[in-house]
């Protein structure tokens, strides 16, 4: 089929031009820290007498700002040190050149506003430091002159310090010497003239040119000339077949920062590595550049798809966060000081960062605990966006479905076998010779009657869009964007090119924002021909993948604008994301809720759609690296994050791909994934057993989907995580702080996924001494704070409720998410030993932005304490109506009550119906039959029951059947069913 | 309330009578006076009912027999009115107020066949008019109209209509022409089998008369053969004498050659012209040293010597055998010595069949495979050609001389004699391909009654926008670009692959030209009944799996009359 050629074609592509090897990453085509210059040159660096010294008269301070410069004693450039206390316990460190010879790269776009500082005041100055007050709690920050150094401090005890190591470093931007008349007539330098002519006559005074004249001839010692001239790969560097021209020559930037006290580090994803970071003194640095890795390998600091360079401390005293805003290529090393080193018996981490280009920004942020590090950096990038509540139900992708008729049939099969999903995904081959927003003309001739299938079902349906552009004058998208001049460009000036998918691409550049205006306004209906409300965008290949790049992606001297690729690397990703989901949210007129799963990303990403793992394989410890990934995504505020179950590459077993379903239910973004090159794999194609297991799987997911949306509603408000380590819940308890194979959802679920083969068993550790757990399937309990051996089956996914919770959960699982929109809830209401509990239900539409233009929603409180379980309103100010009602309370953990009875807001009070197992405990309250949006409270009697069971034989109780009941200890439906009998018959 | 509801309201199964007895959703058995607190949900509700009464009063009972909703007619005497119910696995019993009260009781979901309080309940749809169905409870007011007569989405504002009659009538029309084709087809089909029954009688006859004339054709090779070797024999004598004298010849010719070489390297080496060659002299020949060290040292070359420091003409014979070989004439110091090599070797002249580099076998079976563009066979095929080049340069002027005339005589009436022979043999062997082609054919199974025989060495093809597909039955399958390009194979004939009860419903094609990363290609073809016979549809579901579909008489059925009054008996 054409399919088949085109795809053999593009495979031979890759595969003799790129990837030598295809059984696994081909670790040559990406760089090492040695292959990096700048890298190699600052890690040739050793810790000592940092060059640097604060120079104190030259400190201004303002309300909120305090600058200071910085020299470097060996050749004399000076820097500019601007330190900020910001609102809600952070400190932002800023360091850039005091002159640079032309503007260094600040990153746009990232955070979503000023952050708004709080004043800073001087305690104390002599000689050599200056003690400034951080507000409350006695934190204060120590600027040491000579050696330059930072330490924040709270009370005696030091946080967290700056330079003290002595590796900060400012490759200060320079003059070619050698070649500087060939430089300044490049077209590169010429055009950064005419930039910095521009901006000295904005902004610089006769004065400062006159200083800088004047500092030049100072450093005459030679120093500058040696270190310019000596180290290799300054001005221009080449791996593989692929030169970088670097006409601006060395720039890059690094700075340490210690941690006393502190043995865990978290963050700085994206790695397929464990969450905890691991020391990198005999490895290379973690490495933030993101690539599209083929085949990608576990246990490694490579790079992968996406950056986000923030990185979280946590100790059992304090959760901290650094947040290092740079876009440009990034690498922590990671070092510790454990008791046997001599320095310390303290433990200490160490955490150096280093970035190819632009300037020193950080964003300490110092908790205390970690949910105020979330809220914190969320005040920074923003929070998690609010996902339309079918996006966190079921996705069925594979590349691809072949045709109209294929979708329907795969459709067709869900029914058929009755397992739930919402959406159905389009990868690459659906656009007519991969020209994305376009459909092949013979595969999908009438994409509107297929998106109008599915939305009959109401269904949805995902397609690709991604960034590399054809290149071919027949192509609308291409046309407009090479006459607008919306490319980005090569070094030559010329537009960028590279091969990708369709072969030859151009890339927009979407760092420009009259780009993605254009990019956005694309996918109006009457633009994107054949799409309709019901389909959504997934932007893939956004690294950028260049499949003939160097390691696989854009030259480094290619053009946005002003600035170099190499500045803005890190950041491409997230525009594209950023350009498609408000493309999406003005085809819609601003109504609808998009969603844009993204595979490249960057900090800030969280506020335009999911993520996903990338290409995985379907391989167990794929399935088991899964947890720690999006764990560490969650971490540094994406929570919208999934790998593809079953694994992209490869043929799972039906084993592995029952064991994949059932730990992808439990995990944010639940996609089915398959290579074009494996064998189909819907959920039916592996024996009715197997389909059952995925089914009720899937089915588990779906009765969830009320928890999940409020967790996301949440996440969406207040910057918590969804997905999280326990140490985030349980921040003291020290065995939890590596845990990798299970996590919490929200606060009040435990999840421990079987993630090996054959397991008959799963350990699990359920944190928290002195509270207990349910195990969601059986609700037998389980004390906190130990190590629980679970026997398993292959129908088994070891899930625990926290006793204290309420979980509201839909039991009807129907076709997809919008056909239980209206259905009534079941809550699981877990007693803590207290005999307390308490939760929250939240309801809107599902999926518009009413809820946060015109306060159209629900949200209740749900407590449950002295034997009553109150709803309450949570938000007076809001209103929605819904349909849904409360069908069943599941009360786990208590004792028999002697009635049940519902008081209404208006305070009628009746009997409810309910049953009660001893062992485990658990009273079935039925059918209250209450508005899910209503006021209302069920008291459970007890004293009532203690009479009845003192004085048997006394009738006046609330209803007239009750003491049939309770005469019986072991009664249950049907003993009191034959009793009421009886009495009806009466 | 959305007026949605108002069309909905058919709850055909009426409980005695409290006001708000329709609407099963919120129905308890709580005493009267709390009911309406479990219709809580307001007033709306309590509008809705009242709405939903009125219309359900003013429609007057329905033609249905009372039952309640989703509930078939055959389950009906299970829901008596008005008495307890008992969960159809015998697990509880509740009263009949909590059938159908969307609430779940029991553990098999029997009590609310008409809600989707269950999670496994079955919702039965009448569908007058068209097939009555069960469909899973979750798509009762799942706003997704399932049942043809609209009746799974009673609450759910879904604007379903009415389709049976519609879908019932479509598909009388397609039953009717599906029964047509399958008559025609099976009428066809009966002549299919009765030609393959007789085509079956012809060849195992004509299998047992070739191997009548098999037998003859042995003897007659057999007898060729002894014709052949007895001319052979004195051929064979006649051409040894002349190669024997020519061998002679040849080695005299060698001695002259040798002894003129060895005087001219006397001469060479007796570079002061004493008419003696010392050791110093021979010395000056590095290419004699013995011990590879590159310099022939003193003692090496009196070795060479024979232990002596100067040899003459006569005792330079000796020298000569020891150095001869190795020996680089100052003249023509660049050329190597394997020029010779080749004149010890018996040249023999190319007549002889066993140096024939193509038997004729291989090349009969390349024709055959003709289609089979397997690239690798070519190339070994046309390997030999290239290495034999080089044996033809290696002719030296010294070719044999011609047979003298009566050897001639002799190698023509040996030829004649091998050409006879070869000939009859190569009858036998087509005969022999020929009876084991049709005992193949014989073997195949063609089907029950041997329908699928006409199928038998035909080729059937489909036409896409890309590609020309191509089935050859029991053969295999491929797959050619219309716009050049080579052909694939899709696979090769595997085995029937239907389901258990016909497995003569789909066929199965194996082991293609392998995928890149994947597996070898295959393909299933899936036959369905038709008056004719063709390809109808190609697709690759998954990668390099592909399915075709096929119609042909060979699988139709005997119609039955049965079928179509079957449908009708549904219709109420």
């Amino acid at each position: 089929m054409q399919m088949t050629a085109v795809v053999e074609l593009c495979f031979v592509l890759l595969l003799f031009l790129l990837f030598v090897s295809a059984q696994a990453v081909d670790r040559s085509n990406f760089k090492t820290c040695d292959q990096s210059s700048f890298c190699k040159r600052q890690r040739e660096l050793k810790p000592g007498q940092s060059p640097y010294r604060a120079l104190l008269d030259t400190l201004e301070l303002s309300d909120s700002r305090l600058t200071l410069q910085l020299i470097n004693d060996n050749n004399k450039v000076r820097l500019l040190l601007e330190l900020y206390r910001l609102q809600g316990n952070m400190t932002r460190v800023k360091i850039n050149e005091l002159k640079p010879i032309k503007p260094r790269y600040e990153v746009p776009d990232v955070l979503i506003s000023d952050p708004i500082t709080e004043a800073l005041s001087v305690v104390s100055q002599d000689d050599n430091s200056l003690v400034l007050s951080l507000g409350g709690n006695e934190q204060r920050l120590i600027v040491s002159a000579q050696p330059f150094r930072l330490d924040i401090i709270e009370g005696p005890q030091v946080l967290m310090s700056l330079n003290s190591r002595g590796l900060l470093a400012f490759e200060h931007l320079r003059v070619r010497k050698d070649t500087i008349s060939h430089k300044i007539s490049s077209t590169v330098g010429s055009m950064w003239d005419s930039i910095k002519s521009v901006f000295s006559s904005n902004s610089e005074s006769e004065e400062t040119t006159g200083q800088q004249k004047e500092e030049q001839p100072t450093s005459e010692d030679g120093q500058i000339k040696e270190e310019e001239e000596e180290k290799p790969g300054m001005w221009e560097e080449t791996f593989k077949s692929h030169s970088d021209s670097k006409p601006n020559g060395p720039s890059s930037i690094s700075l340490d920062f210690s941690l006393p006290g502190v043995e865990h580090v978290y963050g700085i994803p994206e790695h397929a590595d464990t969450l905890r970071l691991k020391s990198t003194e005999n490895s290379d640095p973690y490495r933030l550049y993101n690539l599209d890795v083929f085949q990608y390998e576990l246990h490694n600091p490579m790079a992968l798809y996406g950056a986000v360079p923030v990185l979280i401390s946590h100790s059992t005293e304090r959760t901290m966060g650094i947040f290092w805003l740079n876009a440009a290529e990034t690498w922590v090393d990671i070092s510790s000081n454990s008791p046997d080193t001599v320095s310390s018996d303290a433990p200490q981490t160490n955490v150096r960062w280093v970035s190819e280009s632009g300037i020193i920004d950080v964003f300490i942020m110092l908790g205390p605990k970690p949910a105020d590090v979330f809220t914190q950096y969320a005040s920074l990038t923003g929070t998690q966006s609010f996902p339309p509540l079918s996006a966190l139900a079921y996705h069925q992708c594979r590349w691809n479905y072949n045709d109209q008729e294929d979708v329907k049939a795969v459709d067709q099969g869900f029914d058929e076998h009755d397992i739930p999903y919402d959406f159905i995904w389009l990868d690459i081959e659906h656009a007519d010779g991969k020209r994305y927003f376009t459909w092949d003309p013979i595969k999908f001739p009438t994409p509107k009657d297929m998106l109008k299938g599915l939305m009959d079902k109401r269904r949805k349906l995902v397609a690709i869009v991604d960034p590399h552009i054809r290149v071919d004058s027949g192509y609308r998208i291409h046309n407009e964007i090479r006459s607008k001049n919306f490319y980005v460009k090569n070094k030559d000036g010329g537009d960028y090119e590279g091969w990708c998918w369709p072969g030859n691409s151009g890339y927009p550049d979407f760092t420009n924002p009259e780009m993605r205006a254009w990019w956005a306004s694309m996918f109006a209906y009457d633009q994107y021909e054949g799409s309709m409300e019901n389909q959504y965008i997934w932007n893939d290949m956004n690294e950028p993948s260049v499949f003939n790049g160097p390691e696989v992606t854009m030259h480094k001297d290619a053009v946005h604008g002003v600035w170099e690729h190499r500045d803005v690397h890190n950041l491409y990703g997230l525009y594209v994301q950023k350009a498609t989901s408000e493309g999406l949210i003005q085809r819609s007129g601003g109504v609808e809720r998009p969603f844009v799963l993204t595979r490249a990303f960057f900090a800030g990403s969280q506020r335009y759609g999911a993520v996903w793992t990338g290409d995985n394989a379907a391989e167990w410890g794929h399935l088991k690296i899964s947890i720690p990934m999006c764990l560490s995504l969650g971490l540094v505020g994406i929570s919208f994050c999934g790998a593809d179950v079953g694994g992209f590459f490869k043929h799972p077993s039906a084993e592995l791909l029952v064991r994949w379903y059932q730990a992808g239910a439990y995990q944010p973004f639940f996609r089915a994934h398959a290579h074009i090159d494996t064998p189909r794999r819907e959920p039916w194609l592996f024996g009715p057993e197997n389909t059952a297991l995925i089914r009720e799987a899937v089915r588990q997911r779906y009765a969830l989907l009320p928890y999940w949306y409020q967790l996301f509603y949440n996440a969406h408000n207040t910057g918590q995580p969804v997905m999280r380590p326990l140490w985030v819940e349980y921040p003291a308890e020290v065995i939890t702080f590596s845990i990798e194979d299970e996590y919490l959802i929200g606060k009040d679920l435990l999840v421990h996924p079987v993630t090996d083969e054959g397991a008959t068993g799963v350990t699990a550790y359920l944190p928290g001494k002195g509270e207990v757990w349910y195990d969601v399937h059986s609700l037998q309990k389980h004390d906190g704070d130990q190590s629980l051996y679970i026997p398993v089956t292959m129908s088994s996914i070891p899930v625990f409720q926290r006793g204290g919770s309420i979980i509201c959960r839909k039991e009807r699982i129907r076709r997809s998410s919008s056909c239980m929109e209206n259905d009534p809830y079941t809550l699981y209401v877990a007693l803590n030993p207290q005999g307390f509990a308490e939760g929250e239900l939240y309801i809107d539409d599902f999926h518009t932005f009413n809820y946060q233009k015109s306060k159209q929603f629900i949200h209740r409180r749900l407590s449950f304490s002295n034997n009553s379980l109150t709803s309450r309103n949570l938000a007076p100010d809001a209103q929605f109506s819904t349909e849904s009602w409360i069908e069943r309370i599941v009360v786990i953990g208590g004792s028999r009550p002697s009635s049940v009875s519902l008081i209404s807001a208006d305070g009628v009070e009746s009997a409810l119906e309910f049953e009660f197992s001893s062992n485990p405990a658990v009273l079935t309250v039925r059918k209250p039959s209450v508005s899910a949006a209503a006021d209302w409270t069920v008291v459970l009697r007890r004293e009532q029951f203690i009479n009845v069971y003192k004085h048997l034989g006394v009738r006046k109780l609330g209803d007239f059947w009750v003491n049939y009941l309770f005469k019986r200890k072991d009664s249950d439906w049907s003993i009191f069913n034959e009793k009421r009998k009886l009495k009806s018959a009466m | 309330m959305p007026t949605r509801h108002l069309k909905d309201g058919v709850n055909v199964y009426q409980t005695a009578g409290k006001k708000c007895k329709f609407f099963k959703l919120f129905r308890s058995r709580a005493s009267s006076g709390t009911q309406c607190l479990f219709l809580h949900l307001g007033i709306m509700t309590c509008v809705h009912l009242l709405l939903t009464l009125v219309f359900a009063v003013s429609l007057g009972t329905p033609v249905e027999v009372h039952r309640p909703r989703g509930v078939p007619l055959s389950k009906k005497p299970f829901y008596e009115e008005n008495k307890p119910f008992t969960c159809l696995d015998g697990s509880k019993t509740i009263l009949f107020d909590q059938v159908n009260d969307d609430y779940c009781d029991c553990k098999d979901g029997s009590d609310e066949p008409g809600t989707a309080a269950c999670p496994n309940g079955k919702f039965h749809c009448t569908n007058a008019g068209y097939k009555p169905t069960f469909i899973p409870s979750s798509r009762i007011n799942d706003g997704i109209c399932d049942c043809c007569d609209t009746t799974d989405e009673y609450n759910s504002g879904a604007k379903c209509e009415n389709t049976c009659k519609e879908l019932g009538r479509k598909e009388r029309e397609v039953l009717q022409k599906m029964a047509e084709i399958t008559k025609e087809g099976f009428l066809l089909k009966q002549q299919l089998i009765e030609e393959a029954k007789k085509g079956r009688g012809e060849k195992q006859s004509k299998v047992t008369e070739m191997q009548d004339n098999k037998k003859q054709l042995e003897e007659k090779v057999e007898a060729l053969r002894t014709v052949k070797e007895t001319a052979e024999q004195p051929e064979r004598e006649a051409k040894e004498r002349h190669l024997k004298a020519w061998e002679e010849q040849k080695a005299a010719i060698r001695l002259v050659k040798d002894k003129a070489k060895m005087a001219e390297a006397f001469l060479e080496l007796d570079d002061n012209a004493d008419g003696l060659v010392s050791v110093s002299e021979l010395q000056s020949h590095a290419e004699l040293d013995s011990d590879t060290d590159g310099t022939l040292s003193e003692a090496e070359a009196k070795g060479l010597m024979g232990g002596v420091e100067q040899v003459d003409t006569a005792t330079f014979e000796s020298v000569w055998e020891n150095i001869k070989d190795k020996y680089h004439s100052e003249s023509q110091p660049e050329e190597p010595a394997p020029v010779e090599t080749p004149v010890d070797e018996v040249k023999e002249p190319v007549v002889d069949n066993e140096s024939e580099p193509y038997p004729e076998d291989i090349s009969e079976e390349e024709d055959e495979d003709d289609d089979d563009d397997d690239e690798y066979h070519e190339e070994d095929e046309k390997a030999p050609p290239t290495m034999k080049t080089p044996e033809k340069s290696q002719e030296d002027e010294e070719a044999m001389p011609p047979y003298e005339a009566d050897t001639q005589v002799l190698i023509e009436a040996a030829q004649k004699a091998r050409d006879d022979f070869e000939e009859a043999e190569k009858a036998l062997r087509e005969m022999d391909d020929q009876i084991r082609n049709i005992e193949k054919e014989l073997s195949f199974d063609f089907g029950p009654n041997a329908e699928f025989t006409y199928l038998y060495s035909q080729c059937y093809e489909l036409s896409t926008s890309e590609y020309i597909y191509r089935l050859c039955p029991f053969n295999r399958v491929s797959q050619k670009p219309k716009f050049g390009g080579s052909e694939t194979n899709l696979g090769t004939w595997g085995s029937w692959s239907g389901p258990e009860n016909n497995k003569y419903l789909s066929m199965k094609y194996e082991h293609g030209t392998g995928c890149w990363q994947g597996p070898n290609r295959s393909t299933t073809v899936k036959l369905t009944c038709g008056k004719e016979t063709m390809l109808t549809s190609t697709s690759e579901p998954s990668r390099c799996e592909y399915l075709m579909e096929f119609i042909t008489p060979a699988v139709c059925q005997e119609p039955s009359n049965i079928d179509l009054s079957a449908h009708g008996h549904t219709e109420l």
